[in-house]
This record gives C-alpha cells, sequence and structure tokens, in this order.
C-alpha cells in the first residue's frame, strides 16, 4: 500500500524585504492518491505544482498541514519517494550503468543483485547497448530514460515526476509520452508504483493519468479533480480524449482569464 | 553528369606539405625577428663595457649548456620544484576546508572573517617575518610558496561547493544518500572541476612567490641561482634562470591542464 495523503497543507515562502515579499505558494490544498494509481498534477506556471512535488518528496517541509504517505508523515528525502526531473539531474562522472546502480549502493543492495537489476532496467527503458556512455554522450531523450530508469531501479514507494518531458524537442516528448504509456499498460496489477506527474501539458496528463489534479494560480488551490476512464494506451484522437482536452483547457484558461483580470 | 555533381561536394583537398611547413614556419617569424634585433643590438649596437646588460642570445645558449653540462641547471631545478611539491601537498588542506566552509554555514561563519583577513596579504608580505620564524632555507621557501597555493584552491574550492547544481544534491538524496554519501559521491566530485582550477591558478601563484622567496632566503633554486648570478655579473646565467623559471610554469600548467583533461573527461570546462 502506497496511498499519499495531503491535508490541508499551506507553504509560505519567507520574503527577504519589502520588494520580495513573502510569497503564498500553496493555500490549503488537500486530496488524496489511492495505492497505484498514476496522478497528474497540471495547472499554469506559478500555481505552486513543483513545489507541490518538492514537498512530498521531502525537499522542503510545508508550513501548515500535514503530508502522509503510508500512513507515516514525509520527513527527510529517501529512495521511497524517488524523483525524475525536468533537467535529469544526472551524475555527469558516471556513466548510464553507474547512474543506474547508484541508489542501489546507497540501498545496501547486495552486489550481486545489483547487476541484475540495473540489467532489467536497461532493458525497460531501452538503453541496450549504452550501459558505458557517459550523459554527455547522449541525447536529451536518453538521459530522461536514464534518470527514469534510475529512480526505478530502487523501487520506490511513489515515483515523483517534476515535467519530465518539458526539455525535450516535440518528437522525442511524443515519443517518450507514447513509451510511458505503454510501460503502465504493461505493468497494471502489482507491479504498477503510485506515481505522481507535475505537467503543464494537458495531452500528457489525459495521456497517462489515472486522475488528474488541476490547480488555481496565485495561491495554488485545488480547482477540480477530473478522473480519466479511458482504456490504455490512449488514443489521442478518440472523442472521449478530445472531449476531455476541451474540458481541462476550459478549466485552465478561466484560471488565466482571472489571473490576468487579477494583475490588470 | 555524376562525375560535376561529385565534383560540387567533394571536400577540399588537405594543403601540401610545403604549404603546412610554410605556414608554421610563418608563426615563428616573429620570435625569430626578435631574436636577431636582439643578437644585433647586444654585438654591433652596445660595447664590450655594457654587452654585460644584455649578453647576445649566442651568450645565453652558450650558458645554458654550460649549465646543464655541469649539472648546476639540474640542482637548481631540482630544489624549487622539491619546495614546490612539498608546499602543495601542505597545502591541500585547503580542499577539505573549502568543501566544509562551503557546505555547513556554520563552519563559513567562524572561518570566513579570519580568512577574509589573511587572504588580501600578498605571500611576498610574509617573508621578512617567515625569516624570522624559519630562518633562511627550506621551510621558510616552503612557507611562501604554502601562501600562494592555499588561498586559490580554498576560494575555488569554497566556489566550486556552492555552485553544486542543487538538483544533483536532491538526487542523491532522494535516491536514499545520506549526508556522508551526498558529500563524498556528489559534492566533492560535483565541485572538482573546480578544485582543480584552483590548483592550477596556485601552483602559478606558488611559482611566482617561490621565485621570490628564493631570492632573499635561500642558498639554492632558481630564485637564488639567478640572484647569486647577478652578484657575479653573469648576467647570461641570470637570463638562462628566467627562462628556465618560466618555461617550468608553463610546463606545470599544461601538465594540470593534461591530467585533469583525463581523469575528468566529463567536464565540459577542462575540455577546452
Amino acid at each position: 500500500m502506497s496511498d499519499v495523503r495531503i491535508e490541508h497543507v499551506t507553504k509560505i515562502f519567507a520574503g527577504h524585504s519589502a520588494r520580495d515579499p513573502a510569497v503564498l505558494a500553496l493555500d490549503d490544498v488537500s486530496f488524496a492518491i489511492a495505492d497505484r494509481e498514476f496522478c497528474s498534477i497540471i495547472g499554469h506556471s506559478g500555481c505552486g505544482k513543483t513545489t507541490l512535488l518538492n514537498l512530498l518528496a521531502g525537499f522542503e517541509a510545508p508550513t501548515a498541514g500535514t503530508i502522509e504517505v503510508n500512513g507515516r508523515g514525509v520527513g527527510r528525502p529517501t529512495w521511497k519517494r524517488a524523483m525524475v526531473f525536468q533537467d535529469y539531474a544526472l551524475f555527469p562522472w558516471l556513466t548510464v550503468e553507474q547512474n543506474i546502480v547508484f541508489g542501489l549502493e546507497m540501498k545496501k543492495v547486495p552486489a550481486d543483485e545489483r547487476k541484475a537489476i540495473v540489467a532489467a532496467q536497461v532493458r525497460l527503458v531501452g538503453l541496450e547497448g549504452f550501459e558505458k556512455r557517459y550523459p554527455h554522450q547522449l541525447s536529451g531523450g536518453m538521459k530522461q530514460r536514464v534518470s527514469i530508469a534510475r529512480a526505478l531501479s530502487v523501487e520506490p514507494e511513489v515515483l515523483l515526476m517534476d515535467e519530465p518531458f518539458a526539455a525535450l524537442d516535440a518528437q522525442n516528448r511524443a515519443l517518450m509520452q507514447r513509451e510511458m504509456g505503454r510501460l503502465l499498460a504493461r505493468t497494471e496489477g502489482a507491479a504498477r508504483k503510485t506515481m505522481v506527474l507535475v505537467t503543464h501539458s494537458i495531452e500528457e496528463a489525459i495521456l497517462l493519468s489515472d486522475r488528474i489534479v488541476v490547480l488555481s494560480s496565485r495561491p495554488g488551490r485545488v480547482k477540480e479533480i477530473v478522473a480519466v476512464d479511458l482504456p490504455r494506451p490512449r488514443d489521442e484522437d478518440s472523442a472521449a480524449f478530445i472531449a476531455l482536452r476541451h474540458r481541462l483547457r476550459d478549466l485552465i484558461n478561466e484560471e488565466l482569464a482571472a489571473d490576468s483580470g487579477a494583475a490588470a | 553528369m555524376t562525375g560535376t555533381a561529385r565534383a560540387i561536394v567533394s571536400l577540399p583537398p588537405p594543403p601540401a606539405l610545403a604549404a603546412r611547413l610554410f605556414a608554421r614556419l610563418g608563426r615563428l617569424a616573429v620570435p625569430a625577428v626578435f631574436l636577431g634585433v636582439w643578437q644585433f643590438a647586444s654585438t654591433t649596437l652596445l660595447d664590450d663595457t655594457t654587452r654585460v646588460l644584455l649578453p647576445p642570445p649566442t651568450a645565453v645558449a652558450a650558458a645554458a649548456w654550460e649549465l646543464t653540462v655541469n649539472g648546476q641547471l639540474l640542482h637548481h631545478l631540482a630544489d624549487s620544484l622539491r619546495r614546490e611539491f612539498v608546499a602543495f601537498l601542505w597545502a591541500l588542506v585547503a580542499v577539505p576546508l573549502g568543501v566544509a566552509m562551503g557546505w555547513w554555514k556554520l563552519v563559513n561563519d567562524q572561518l570566513d572573517p579570519l580568512i577574509e583577513m589573511l587572504r588580501p596579504i600578498p605571500p611576498l608580505a610574509w617573508i621578512p617575518l617567515s625569516i624570522l620564524w624559519f630562518g633562511v632555507g627550506d621551510t621558510q621557501n616552503q612557507f611562501i610558496i604554502f601562501l600562494g597555493i592555499f588561498f586559490p584552491i580554498l576560494l575555488n574550492t569554497i566556489a566550486g561547493v556552492r555552485g553544486v547544481e542543487p538538483n544533483l544534491v536532491r538526487a542523491a538524496r532522494c535516491l536514499g544518500g545520506g549526508e556522508g554519501a551526498v558529500l563524498r559521491r556528489v559534492v566533492v566530485l560535483a565541485a572538482l572541476p573546480q578544485i582543480v582550477t584552483g590548483i592550477r591558478v596556485g601552483l602559478g601563484v606558488g611559482w611566482m612567490a617561490l621565485v621570490a622567496a628564493e631570492l632573499v632566503g635561500a642558498n639554492s633554486g632558481l630564485g637564488f641561482l639567478i640572484n647569486d648570478a647577478r652578484t657575479l655579473l653573469r648576467t647570461d646565467i641570470v637570463i638562462v634562470g628566467m627562462i628556465a623559471i618560466g618555461l617550468v610554469g608553463l610546463a606545470l600548467d599544461l601538465l594540470i591542464r593534461e591530467i585533469s583533461r583525463r581523469a575528468l573527461p566529463w567536464s565540459r570546462s577542462m575540455q577546452r
């Protein structure tokens, strides 16, 4: 069981001066993510979605409220909540293989078991033949594959993803989204992990999620939670997909209008 | 038809051997003119009494040969390099110190005022006091060189640690890395390119400080050699010593650059 409960979470970033005042990033955010659910958090930039993910990982602490995973409060960062970063955050001095094995060494997995786990992860993300390469020798898409394999190798209870495909070019992004969708379709049941994806792409959220949390902007509040009941792998051209996309776009545009109205 | 198409896309042929040789030699034109003017000025413009102020390149070359054959040059060079190396080993304490200052705010807050007080004092300003403390010889020289090497390494290490990509640290933490592992396996390695830059700068500053320290506080070494030759009015030897000091400084820099290029192939800044 790896359910996540976020209860009345507020995050305020302290200001340093009159010109740099305190910022209310998240305001009384509450929702829950079920075990093995794929949950996306969307909203346009500045809505605090990345802040929420950082709180989930334990990189920062909420100003008020509680976050529990498996019934235990979130404390310091641990491998139980591994993160995939937008900028990959691969260790440039380690090869693909060494990057993936890093977490296993931290976890003190016996050396003879590590090899098999790394090989399985390399196969899962399609990096065979690139094990000895260094990150600077890889394309953006391949770097993100390494990053995903590295995070999955430690068998986290929850996999956190912060705009993982945002830095890729359009073709690679579409490819990675499809592959992620296929990976999710293949790993139904026990092998599935609880996943939290932060993204600003509505299509990506619909393609991958069981549920989508729409955050309002400045401060971030839960605006609506939308369930995605479409069979996997999902067809972007189906009527249901397009209808859902319209609905989510309207929700986000409302926020955009409210935001610019407030600024004017 | 295909022949013409191919001719259009074919790459230009590499320049002929003679052309390449000529281009290579062309770059030596200015140094050659410089040596020629020097030779002319020394042998023709100066008379027998003033020539000692600027001996011609031929006399310098003869002195270099003499010093090499009788082993003097090697002897002084070895002493200077030994001092630089010993001081460098001592100065490496700047690495752990800099990592601690860059990583823990408390350590930095305590040590920074002292460092900022000592750092602006040039190593050479320590020479009089250090002669009183250590006397003339290796220890005093090494102390001065140490001061020259220490601060560049320290400052670069601190900056390197502070500049580590925050997401690398976060990635290590959410893969299960504890404080010690994050420091040893991520922070120090991510800061390594800049630490190496500090070592390069430090060895350069140290080498300059070494020569100054040997001018006044040594009985051997390249700095001693040129000062000793001055008292004997052997300006040819002075110039040989100066050239040797310059060449060794250059060689040290190239050596560190080559080592870091091979040891840190992943570092972009090292590949240039």
